[in-house]
């Protein structure tokens, strides 16, 4: 068993009720083949950085999950087929990647209001060295 | 010859101190680089959206690697474009 997160995205055309039963589709698939869904994540309808397939907003989903790794390949060929998604990734969590999404979880069910709070925390100690180097350049 | 050191320029010669760049994952102990989060990951990269080499950023090797797997996965997922102009 490794550790999986994936990111998909489903067609903005979808009604609330459509998206979410995409992703239930999903999880149902997943647990099937005997994966433990650690965390899921819904970040709503986003606006993508370049149009995919003609569209320029989607839902964003994010799924951490346990499986074995044939789990994956079911899983890559079912975002295929279906016609709702229109991009997918799915990741290996290693040993770092691990720590942080625990710590980003914790985090996150602490205070939900500030789903985010965890890397901003760290991003903004980091943004004045960048600044100022960026000044010197 | 031994009027030499008596050179005497219009302006202040400034001369540089150059501070050392330094990996900023390195100093701050960030072991993980996420590719989920496009606001930090833009730090890395130029108005066109390319990523910037070391030699500006002054990053270690090793997180440059992880910067640019990084910035990759966020690009594939449309969290960062391929191409663009004028992103800052």
């Amino acid at each position: 068993m490794n550790n999986y997160e994936t990111v998909f995205i489903l067609t903005p055309v979808l009604s609330d009720a459509q998206m979410k039963e995409a992703v239930e589709k999903f999880k149902t698939l997943l647990t099937e083949q005997g994966a433990e869904i650690v965390n899921e994540e819904n970040w709503g309808l986003r606006k993508l950085a370049y149009p995919i397939e003609k569209k320029t907003t989607g839902f964003y989903s994010f799924l951490e999950f346990k499986a074995d790794p044939a789990t994956i390949d079911k899983l890559e060929v079912n975002f295929r087929r279906d016609e709702r998604v229109i991009r997918f990734l799915t990741v290996k969590q290693d040993h770092f990647a691990f720590e942080y999404a625990e710590k980003r979880r914790n985090n996150k069910h602490g205070k939900k209001h500030e789903a985010k709070a965890p890397v901003k925390e760290t991003a903004e100690k980091v943004e004045n060295d960048v600044e100022s180097e960026e000044k010197e350049d | 010859m031994a009027k030499q050191s008596e050179i005497r320029y219009l302006t202040p010669v400034s001369v540089d101190v150059k501070k050392k760049k330094y990996c900023r994952f390195k100093k701050n102990g960030i072991k993980y680089i996420d590719y989920k989060d496009p606001e930090f990951l833009k730090k890395f990269l130029n108005e066109q959206g390319k990523i910037l080499p070391r030699r500006i950023t002054g990053t270690s090797l090793k997180f440059q690697r992880r910067i640019a797997q990084a910035v990759k996965r966020a690009r594939h997922i449309a969290l960062l474009p391929y191409v663009t102009d004028l992103m800052k």
